[in-house]
């Protein structure tokens, strides 16, 4: 599959801004400006923008709870995701979702979402919706390796082959569901294994590269899109911070994360081989990095400057009519 | 003459013109067709009841049979639901909410405000109530109050063919989700039905008969089993109200209280057990915004706090019936407050 220079630029720019927002998050977060739970993305780039790469704003996406990484892929609006983590008026949900509710219908943004294994079913019912209307659509459905353990995912990706829908199940397997190693707690070879046992073409690749992601999603959507049905792909990666901010992270090897920083990044590899290659130019990279500097600052700046809800919004938006 | 119809009828009706006139409703649910994959005759069932029966031959594959996976499937038709369809998915047996109800609680109700008013789920899940099918405790509870808790959901209980068929469509068309409760021992019913489309908006009880000494609050098959007992008890010269929630979530609270202004005695009765219920909720609705106006203590008449038992015997014990409901009423009409008492002496 050949990209062009502009899809390559894109795609660096949706992983650096992903990133660069991840890390302040980080940032803000320790210094007790954001409420709440947060379970950062940093370390996992290239999987959402080499799935979403592939997806317009008619394609549907479901998240899970680390899901601002899928948002950005998706082209969710970075200011109102930010000033809706601070818990703000102006945030995308005007500051009733929070992080693990982050969500844009009109984007095909489904939802982060606070339930492991909450999505699997939600982006198998926007499949049956996307097949009914017959646009060649799809629905992708994000879960971790602890959501590849729930009975909704094995459900869906039953339903979802009984019913021939166009629909994708992405695992992330970051190795650690909270705290507890993926080796340990997926019975099976690997989730990859595991579909193929429900019937679903799926194919196993290194998470880390934006390259192997997006050939191998491209297929699994395209197959969707030709009425082919469901796939899976179960995609090797790894956090760069714990399941929330505040996890000391002790069931971690030692210099795991140091080592993965430095081996393995997945913004640091696609710059490697986009530059090496002669793709794109070393400069134009720093332009986007700026670019995107630029943008997470004056995010939070207005985030952080932005007023809180009023205080009837406590009991507004519950019903369409009541 | 009008036209007589079961209950059950009434809600395929409701399926069929729904359907029929909007492309986007379609049925999801185990059996809902019956037959997929089998050698014999397509359309077998028509839902485990029937109520489904005959939709799988006008509107084909818009009426979708699923594996036996509760979860995904409703699931799936909530996402279905903010993507652009207006799914009527059948959770065959309301005690079956325990292998799907985080997509019913977590995922659908809270759409909407989580997101912060952007979504809408226009889904509709129907599912059966009830004992006195001698189903055992699995098959005959009557969970509405468990659902009527949860903000984002609305709850319908319907009594009636001619209420189940308005109440139906108006379910089809609202577009927050709501749960559609039928109790199974009602399905046989009849009752008149017009033949043409209407709904019934959410959130007004009916008055289903009128009287001046005790108010009988009530829902589903106990208003049939309440109306028997304000018949006998009129025989004694004893005028009961009796008033039929019809929607649990909204609640017509207006209703109800007005009534009791007049009568100032409250019996409320209702088939599901009785901690944390909607018995006890409207008793303390009564309680907070009418204590002014009793002139005797609220009864509840209810199931026990006990699983539905299978004997024949002890699910008659279990189930509320006109005799209980009618001695009740008689204590709370007889019942006469101390300062009462002391002002004829």
């Amino acid at each position: 599959m050949t990209l062009a220079s502009s899809d390559l630029l894109n795609t660096y720019r949706v992983m650096k801004t992903i990133r660069e927002f991840e890390e302040r998050i980080h940032v803000e977060f320790a210094a007790g400006e954001i409420p709440g739970f947060v379970h950062l993305y940093a370390g996992e780039e290239a999987c959402a923008a080499g799935v979403c790469a592939h997806l317009s704003k008619e394609d549907s996406i479901a998240s899970t709870h680390r899901g601002h990484g899928h948002c950005i892929a998706k082209g969710v609006d970075v200011h109102g995701m930010m000033a809706e983590l601070f818990g703000r008026a102006t945030g995308l949900c005007g500051g009733k979702g929070g992080s693990m509710h982050v969500a844009d219908l009109a984007l095909g943004m489904m939802g982060a979402n606070g339930i492991v294994g909450g999505g699997p079913p939600l982006a198998t019912g926007a499949a049956l919706a996307a097949k009914r209307a017959g646009k060649g659509n799809v629905a992708v459905a994000f879960v971790g390796d602890g959501g590849s353990n729930q009975g909704t995912t094995f459900e869906s990706l039953n339903l979802a082959k009984v019913w021939n829908l166009p629909a994708v199940f992405v695992v992330e397997d970051n190795g650690y569901a909270e705290a507890t190693s993926s080796k340990w707690s997926i019975g099976a070879e690997s989730n990859a294994e595991r579909a193929r046992g429900f019937g679903l073409p799926a194919v196993q690749v290194d998470g880390h590269d934006f390259f192997a992601v997006h050939e191998a999603a491209g297929e699994a959507i395209q197959r969707a899109r030709d009425g082919g049905g469901p796939s899976l792909l179960d995609c090797q990666l790894n956090r760069y911070y714990g399941h929330f901010e505040g996890d000391a992270q002790t069931y971690r090897g030692t210099d795991e994360v140091k080592k993965l920083r430095a081996d393995q990044d997945c913004i640091v590899r696609f710059a490697k081989r986009v530059t090496e290659t002669g793709m794109l130019a070393e400069s134009e990279l720093e332009a986007i990095d700026q670019e995107v500097f630029d943008l997470i600052e004056s995010a939070v700046a207005d985030a952080k400057s932005a007023p809180k809800p009023a205080a009837e919004e406590l009991l507004t938006d519950v019903y369409v009519s009541y | 003459m009008a036209r007589t119809l079961t209950f059950q009828q009434a809600i395929n009706e409701a399926l069929d013109q729904e359907m029929a006139r909007d492309d986007s409703v379609i049925v999801i649910g185990e059996d809902v067709a019956g037959g997929q994959g089998a050698e014999g005759e397509m359309d077998a069932w028509g839902g485990v009841l029937g109520v489904t029966k005959g939709l799988y031959g006008k509107y084909g594959d818009r009426v979708m049979d699923t594996p036996i996976s509760e979860s995904a499937f409703i699931g799936a038709a909530i996402g279905a639901a903010t993507s652009g369809l207006r799914p009527v998915v059948e959770l065959m047996f309301n005690d079956f909410l325990g292998v799907c109800f985080d997509q019913i609680f977590n995922q659908a109700a809270k759409f909407r405000y989580m997101f912060g008013g952007k979504a809408e789920t226009p889904v509709v899940i129907r599912t059966m109530i009830g004992a006195g099918f001698r189903g055992a405790a699995q098959h005959s509870q009557s969970l509405y109050s468990i659902f009527t808790h949860i903000p984002g959901l609305k709850c319908v209980v319907p009594s009636t063919p001619y209420d189940a068929k308005g109440l139906l469509i108006e379910a089809i068309r609202d577009n927050d989700p709501v749960i559609f409760f039928e109790h199974k021992k009602l399905y046989p019913l009849e009752g008149e039905v017009p033949e043409e489309l209407y709904t019934i908006p959410f959130g007004e009880a009916e008055v289903v008969r009128e009287g001046g000494d005790v108010t009988i609050i009530t829902l589903a098959e106990m208003v049939h089993e309440s109306l028997k007992a304000a018949e006998a008890l009129a025989a004694d010269g004893i005028e009961c109200e009796v008033i039929d929630l019809r929607t649990t979530s909204p609640l017509d609270e207006e209703t109800l209280l007005d009534s009791v202004a007049e009568t100032g005695r409250v019996v409320v009765v209702d088939e599901a057990n009785p901690r944390c219920s909607m018995a006890t909720d409207i008793a303390a609705l009564i309680a907070q915004h009418a204590f002014d106006a009793l002139k005797a203590p609220i009864k509840l008449v209810t199931a026990p706090h006990t699983p539905v038992p299978f004997a024949d015997n002890l699910e008659d014990l279990y189930k509320p019936d006109a005799e209980r409901i009618a001695s009740t009423v008689r204590e709370v009409s007889e019942y006469q407050t101390w300062a009462a008492t002391a002002s004829k002496s």
